[in-house]
């Protein structure tokens, strides 16, 4: 349900921070998928529009309500208001929004900007458009369907007459918004920016050191603080030493950081704060810190024996049946060859280069963060529970993100920034270390798998059975959740698209011993790993091809539906039938990547190619990787990636995508691993959780986007699944040893 | 706390701070000069790479007294006219961009050392330098690109877009 929104221009400058003039066009958005709602406020004889302003002169300013953290988001969707709108794109300016429930969701993450947002920007270029051509058909005295808006123009052209869109400005945005689900939108082929590959408005500033990520905030007198923070889930201070921290210069103060009562979420872990006048300052004094901490119930968690624990229980034990067709057990019983594995995967850590860091100031109207966040509302409620202030008190600048993966939509560091800055009355910059945001994350959860399927004589498989158990994301919000929701077992586990005439799926506990939050395609990573690796297994033990497999296992063309099975199916939070899971589709990308690889080449001993094929954020992806195994060691040759990710606003963005995230699922399917001893995190920077370099990507990476005119669907995340399963195929391929648990530099060295 | 005399980006500068402490937030903190970024504090990921005497240096570990009398070149100080940015936006390599400074660093000591590096010799001077959004096999691209060389590999001219 969308809600009308009358905001005055005054509230407008106050959602930007723009302080500008300028007219402004458009309507507002109220709702997490906002149809759209017209705005006027005719006693300042103006128009006005969240996103969209235009000034005399006219410059065009657009509004970027989601955040950039590599997505290219900032060009990509204004680059569809300025083409909707016929805008110049060579005048328009991005300005980037504060954190306001009036945009709707500004949650970046789910990979969904696009596919939320794509019709509603549509909309609002559409709007502008339809009143400067109304002001320009009024001006003319001729009838508006002989006007029609062009690069930054209306034309008349019975009379050749034309009138620039600033001249137009004024008379534009005294008429009234126009009634938006019937407007006019543009025919797909008159498409002059959506389709193309603009370069990103922060290329400049990005290569010249001139972008403003979070840390690059300063604010007059502001301090710096470090954390030492509990090293256990759950942990408490139970007494300190602050003078050594005192002593060193620069030092001004020692905070403690109580953990609140109740739900972990998204406050701060407890701490001992170091406040300085500069950041070296504030790490020397946090070193000089001496703290010791009270145990928590998981200051004895060890993620060796946790992993072994779930590993038994989904191979031993049945679990909750969330999704189930047939008789799989009778079909077990008469197969003429059964395939069992099981899996395991790993703690991973986001690392995004940029670590965690919020500004805040606090003043008697509230609080104000400058801060790299996927999410400036999320930052608005979490710091006024904090401070017992209305989420309307707490105004939230966004930086560019130095990456976020999912981390950055998890405001802790805002709010201890925020209660440090009401503590000590200045501006304070919370400054995480490298060391803080491995030992600190929302961990993106460990997981065991067991498969075990039945084969007949032909090959085919006739039932599938399959078990998990994954440390909950909902145990971050209530500590007592210790299984996965219908949402996360949508991702993959539940929603395999297979025929297979019986098929059984099973959830079982992995109760957490950490904070466990999302990671870049969450519990798609774990279970793509799974499902296709077994898929793999499944081919070599039937002797077929795994392309061949893939393609059999999905059968026919069909749209699928998993609720005659008992699975209440997520679909991502949209409905199928806006978004069918159509397996057409999904075997149409794996047959697009097959034809961009000599799949089934003859290759030297030691190499090999390996794929895998996956279904996430309602797009499809497929991977495939070339290996090179010799004397134990590994190097990845080549990756090709194929995805329909429906209709592309900027293709050269979504390859960076693809690029990007394949090297992401390359990254943890080689060295990606974060473990605990003594309930403490064993790895504490680049060189024990190592991300992949330059020199270990592959030579060759590829992608290749599957022309689709259907809904946009997701682009960040999609890409990462496929790649682990697909590697660790390609090691089989090569080596014949089958690789059940990641990372792979376990079993081999990483070149 | 002492003072500390170098040359930055051409200009004089004198700063009073520890001089144990690292380059990085000198150049950040005291100069505001925020083109370079912090990543990891030991020298791991090069996120925080200048040049010191034409040199690439991780200022994350370099205390400041380490370049008194020497000469300080980071992301701001780079030749406008630099090949490697024209050719960093023709390859569109930025994601996120955090690390980027650090890597157009880096290859501008590359190439001021070796004019026409071939691919392998790219990956390996380059390979200290992490990028998380994964924007390597661009950066590969740019920084030939930059060299105008033509050691371009049969199979590896990459492409995208």
């Amino acid at each position: 349900m969308n809600t009308v929104q009358l905001i005055s221009r005054r509230r407008f400058l106050a959602l930007t921070g723009m302080t500008a003039g300028g007219l402004v066009l458009g309507a507002s958005v109220v709702g997490s998928r906002p149809g759209l709602a017209g705005v006027l406020d005719t006693a300042q004889g103006q128009s006005l529009n969240l996103f969209v302003t235009l000034s005399e002169d006219g410059a065009v300013d657009i509004v970027a309500h989601r955040s950039e953290m590599g997505t290219g988001i900032r060009t990509s969707l204004p680059q569809v208001v300025a083409d909707e709108m016929e805008a110049d794109w060579s005048r328009v300016r991005v300005i980037q929004a504060l954190g306001d429930p009036a945009y709707g969701s500004q949650n970046t993450d789910g990979s969904r900007s696009v596919r939320d947002f794509y019709h509603t920007m549509r909309q609002m270029g559409a709007a502008a458009r339809r009143l400067l051509e109304q002001a320009a058909a009024q001006h003319w005295e001729v009838p508006l369907a002989e006007c029609r808006a062009s690069q930054h123009r209306v034309l008349h052209s019975a009379s050749g007459r034309e009138l620039g869109f600033g001249e137009l400005a004024q008379a534009a945005s005294a008429l009234p918004m126009p009634a938006l689900d019937s407007l006019p939108l543009k025919a797909a082929e008159d498409f002059r920016y959506i389709g193309t590959g603009l370069e990103i408005v922060d290329l400049d500033d990005i290569v010249t050191g001139r972008a403003v990520y979070g840390a690059d905030v300063v604010l007059p007198e502001m301090l710096y603080a470090t954390v030492a923070r509990s090293p256990w889930l759950d942990g408490h201070i139970a007494s300190f030493d602050a003078e050594p921290a005192r002593a060193v210069s620069g030092v001004k103060d020692v905070v403690e950081l109580r953990a609140p009562a109740g739900p972990r979420g998204f406050q701060p872990i407890e701490g001992l704060a170091v406040l300085a006048s500069n950041t070296w300052s504030a790490l020397q004094g946090r070193q000089a810190l001496s703290v010791s901490w009270r145990d928590s119930s998981h200051s004895d968690h060890d993620s060796a024996s946790y992993l072994d624990g779930l590993e038994s229980s989904v191979r031993e034990n049945s679990g909750t049946v969330v999704r189930q067709r047939g008789d799989v057990d009778a079909a077990l019983s008469a197969a003429s060859q059964v395939v069992e594995a099981s899996y395991r995967t790993p703690y991973l850590a986001h690392a995004p280069m940029e670590p965690p860091v919020a500004t805040a100031r606090v003043s008697v109207e509230g609080c104000e963060v400058w801060t790299c966040t996927q999410n400036p509302q999320a930052v608005q409620a979490a710091v006024a529970e904090a401070l017992d202030l209305k989420p309307e008190q707490v105004k939230v600048h966004v930086t560019l993100l130095g990456g976020g993966f999912g981390r950055k939509s998890k405001p802790d560091y805002c709010v201890e920034a925020a209660r440090l800055a009401a503590h000590s009355g200045k501006p304070v910059q919370v400054v995480w270390s490298r060391e803080d945001d491995i030992h600190h994350d929302y961990f993106h959860a460990p997981c065991a798998q067991y498969y075990r399927a039945a084969l007949d004589d032909q090959g085919a498989v006739q039932a599938w059975l399959a078990r998990q158990a994954a440390t909950p994301i909902g145990s971050t919000f209530d500590a007592s959740v210790d299984t996965l929701d219908d949402g996360s077992l949508s991702q993959t586990f539940a929603s395999i698209p297979f025929a297979t005439p019986n098929l059984r799926l099973e959830s079982l506990p992995a109760p957490a011993h950490a904070r466990i939050g999302w990671l870049r395609s969450v519990y798609n990573i774990p279970f793509a790993f799974g499902v296709g690796s077994f898929v793999d297994e499944l081919a070599h033990a039937a002797g077929k091809d795994p392309a061949q497999m893939w393609l059999d296992l999905i059968g026919e063309d069909r749209e699928l539906d998993f609720s005659e099975e008992g699975f209440e199916y997520s679909n991502y939070g949209r409905s199928l039938a806006d978004y069918p899971y159509q397996t057409g589709r999904l075997k149409a990308v794996l047959r697009a990547l097959l034809e961009q690889i000599p799949w089934g080449e003859e290759l030297p001993e030691g190499q090999g190619w390996g794929l895998s094929l996956s279904n996430s954020f309602l797009s499809h992806t497929a991977v495939a990787s070339k290996v090179e195994v010799r004397d134990g060691k590994l190097r990845v040759l080549e990756m090709h990636g194929a995805i329909d990710a429906g209709r592309v606003v900027n293709p050269d963005r979504v390859h960076a995508q693809m690029e990007g995230g394949m090297l992401f699922g390359l990254s943890l399917a080689l060295m990606g691993e974060i473990s605990f001893a003594d309930g403490q995190v064993q790895q504490s920077n680049f060189h024990d959780y190592p991300v992949v370099s330059l020199a270990q990507s592959p030579r060759v990476i590829r992608s290749h986007i599957v022309t689709s005119d259907a809904a946009p669907s997701g682009v960040g995340e999609p890409p990462t699944p496929p790649s682990a399963p697909s590697i660790a195929n390609a090691v089989f391929a090569a080596t014949g040893q089958r690789i059940r648990e990641l990372p792979l530099r376990k079993h081999f060295t990483v070149l | 706390m002492s003072s500390v005399e170098f040359q930055l980006n051409g200009q004089p500068v004198a700063i009073e701070a520890d001089p144990s402490m690292p380059l990085l937030w000198a150049l950040r903190e005291n100069l505001r000069m925020t083109g370079t970024k912090f990543g990891c504090g030991m020298g791991l990921c090069g996120a925080c790479t200048v040049h010191v005497d034409g040199v690439a240096t991780r200022s994350c570990t370099l205390p400041l007294q380490g370049v008194a009398g020497r000469s300080v070149t980071t992301i701001e100080g780079l030749d406008p006219e630099h090949p490697l940015f024209a050719a960093w936006v023709e390859h569109k390599v930025p994601q996120c961009g955090y690390c980027q400074s650090g890597q157009v660093m880096a290859a501008a000591a590359l190439l001021a050392e070796n004019p026409s590096p071939d691919r392998q010799q790219v990956r390996n001077a380059l390979s200290g330098n992490l990028c998380r959004c994964g924007t390597y096999n661009r950066i590969q691209n740019a920084v030939l690109g930059a060299a105008e060389v033509g050691h371009w590999e049969p199979g590896a001219e990459e492409e995208q877009a």
